[in-house]
């Protein structure tokens, strides 16, 4: 799960990292309200779950009030589309408004899962504000790299070593030991999969301050804090995403025009593979999870309906715990309201096959039903490619 | 033969009385695993649908000499219920329960570096040595006895690999799904290694996915130490970067975990890999060709 930066910012803060002065605006008049309480040049960043927020626009600077309310205005007006994003882009629905500070240095530092060791590792390193996947590739020599014995923790003699390995001094060492244990201890009792500071700045009045700060959280340990769920933007997902969310349907809408859903991540993904190697495009990736109920899958089948881009439907099961007449009841129950006029290829395997195909085929509803993936796939792309020609 | 489990593995179930945990000993149990007992803090002493429930898995080891325990605990105790089949002296625990917190699993991957037990998944099918012994979740019935091994992060997707396996009369010794998210027990490699030294396996199918080095790992390991042919499939070479693909570990993070790049090195290391997932059983069988 992500989170924005300011909230993100929050978090440190009460855990005693220090990081410059800031409020978060929902308008250009809070905004301006913002600039005329700190009384110095600002900067206004946009609130969106990606990076390279800087080099698509969505960082600008501002010497006076007028000025932060026309930018503010601006960009909240904006689509930001940056090199995560994709061309639809992400909607500018808050602004962080901060305070611009004079920096001496900057370097980079981050938390995160190592999983060839199974351990969290610290990632520090010289080259402040850079991508740190650039660093990687470019100036590996630049990264110093902590793997964490989880039983032992970060105690003082390793984060003084990566304090020595950074080149701090002076009271900066006593000051980043204590920096590199809070963030320690907010990764863990957050349960962050991502805790990156970057940059982490020396200030020209000698102080450490986290200057950015981006904070992921692990999705399967949310059940431990009910108070992240208020934390989400949904600005930020696209209405079908929200709307999966709510029946706990792991869905990414994607570019293409075939819906499908598929039980099992793997057998998604490789079902998404397939399809682009027949010239199709899939309009969404969609797990409907094992053992799901009729309504889950109902709800499933209608988000796929509701998406306008989609012109066709591939249904691929393999039944385990999830039965097969479960999931033809689930898409007989979705499309009892509106009969859709696409096609819908079905492939079922597994248990209950039987019921399943019988249920299809007495609803009136224009499937194809096949049990084998080769020719279910092949079934979609020849009557996708059928009806454009027509 | 095949590997770690067989028709003499005694078998407990952490969490027998929840819904899918009976599902589950029942449906094992009819495919002929010796499912002993049960356990369910606080149920101990009582009986269901002729499976003698436990309070504590020390306790159910003691009684019924079980050596293997299939975990099916809702997330937010499954971790508890690893340490404890550990402490217990279980041998092998298979972890089917999907979700567990992250720092939970670093806690129990260390503690496990001080263990002599094997833990295959969390988020897996579980194992099976078809003809014998079911730990797991699969559809029994899709297998069938013989030579190939089977090692995979997924659920489903194994099964439609098996499918294919089983119809072109390619049978398999064990299947086991080590799971899909970031922190697992057994992955590739100490799989491999069992699969290298059992008599009744004579090819392997790998099933990987995006996310992680797991995959390239297991290829720089095979070329080194692995006589028999292996061929493997990585689902999600379309998937979008950024975006987790349902599975825990199924992420493509800061150009790492690419299917393409895992492609390219199991190749190079001589590895027959699937193009397509509708060409699994060619591709095993176009590796058993090669040797």
């Amino acid at each position: 799960m992500n989170i924005h930066e300011y909230q993100a910012k929050e978090i440190l803060k009460a855990y005693g990292v220090n990081v410059p002065r800031g409020c978060v605006a929902k308008s250009a008049r809070q905004a301006e309200k913002a600039y005329q309480k700190f009384a110095c040049d600002c900067v206004l960043k946009a609130q969106v779950y990606t990076g390279g927020r800087g080099k698509a626009g969505g960082i600008k600077t501002v010497r006076d009030a007028t000025q932060t309310c026309d930018t503010a205005k601006e960009l909240f007006k904006k689509k930001l589309v940056t090199v995560q994003t994709g061309v639809r882009g992400l909607p500018i629905k808050r602004l962080l408004v901060e305070e611009i500070i004079d920096v001496e240095k900057e370097y980079y530092l981050s938390f995160t899962l190592d999983r060839r060791s199974s351990r969290y590792c610290l990632i520090a390193s010289t080259a402040g504000g850079m991508d740190i996947e650039e660093v990687a590739r470019t100036a590996p020599e630049k990264i110093i790299t902590l793997i964490i014995d989880s039983f032992l923790g970060i105690k003082p003699y390793h984060a003084r070593r990566v304090c020595a390995a950074l080149g701090l001094q002076g009271k900066l060492i006593d000051e980043g030991i204590k920096l590199i244990q809070s963030l320690y201890k907010i990764l863990l009792e957050k349960d962050c999969s991502l805790l990156e500071i970057n940059p982490l700045a020396v200030t020209k009045d000698g102080r450490l301050l986290a200057m950015d700060c981006k904070i992921n959280f692990d999705d399967n340990a949310l059940f431990r804090h009910p108070e992240y769920e208020k934390m989400i933007d949904l600005s930020q997902f696209d209405p079908l995403e929200i709307e999966a969310r709510k029946f706990d349907l792991a869905y990414i809408k994607l570019d293409g025009n075939i819906g499908c859903m598929v039980n099992g991540a793997g057998l998604a993904m490789a079902t998404l593979d397939i399809l682009k190697e027949h010239g199709a495009e899939p309009a969404n990736f969609l797990d409907v999870g094992g053992g799901a109920s009729r309504e889950k899958v109902a709800s499933a089948f209608r988000i796929i309906l509701s998406d306008k881009k989609v012109r066709g439907i591939f249904v691929n099961i393999f039944g385990g715990i999830m039965r097969c007449d479960v999931i033809a009841q689930g898409i007989v129950d979705a499309t009892k309201d509106i009969a859709p006029h696409i096609p819908i290829v079905v492939r079922m395997d597994g248990s209950n096959l039987d019921e399943g195909i019988k249920l299809l085929a007495q609803s009136g509803l224009n499937v194809e039903t096949v049990d084998n993936l080769k020719s279910g796939v092949q079934k979609i792309a020849q009557m996708m490619s059928k009806k454009q020609k027509s | 033969m095949g590997i770690l489990i067989d028709k003499n593995s005694k078998i407990i179930v952490q969490g027998i009385t929840g819904k899918s945990g009976l599902l589950h000993a029942r449906q094992c149990r009819d495919y002929g695993s010796q499912i002993v007992g049960g356990v369910t803090p606080g149920k101990g002493g009582t009986s269901l649908e002729g499976f003698t429930v436990f309070d504590s898995v020390a306790e159910a080891v003691a009684q019924t000499n079980a050596t293997v325990s299939m975990i099916l605990v809702p997330a937010p105790w499954a971790a508890d219920a690893i340490f404890e089949a550990a402490e217990a002296g279980i041998e092998l625990a298979v972890c089917i329960t999907e979700g567990i917190p992250v720092r939970d699993m670093v806690m129990v991957k260390r503690y496990l570096q001080h263990s002599k037990m094997r833990l295959i998944g969390p988020n897996c099918p579980g194992v099976i040595t078809p003809g014998e012994c079911e730990v797991g979740i699969m559809p029994g019935s899709i297998h069938k006895k013989g030579n190939i091994g089977v090692v995979s992060r997924s659920g489903t997707l194994t099964y439609e690999a098996v499918k294919q396996l089983t119809d072109a009369d390619l049978g398999q010794s064990t299947c086991v799904g080590i799971g899909g998210d970031p922190i697992i027990g057994m992955d590739f490699i100490d799989v491999l290694k069992l699969f290298s030294q059992d008599i009744d396996t004579k090819g392997i199918f790998i099933i990987g996915e995006i996310g992680g080095d797991a995959e390239e790992l297991a290829a720089l390991w095979i070329t080194e130490n692995l006589k028999k042919p292996v061929a493997a499939f990585i689902a999600g070479r379309t998937a979008p970067p950024g975006k987790r693909m349902g599975h825990a570990g199924a992420i493509i993070s800061g150009g790492k975990g690419l299917a393409g790049d895992k492609i390219r090195v199991l190749e190079g290391c001589g590895v027959v890999v699937a193009q397509s997932p509708v060409k699994i059983a060619e591709a095993m069988q176009a590796a058993l060709n090669k040797n």
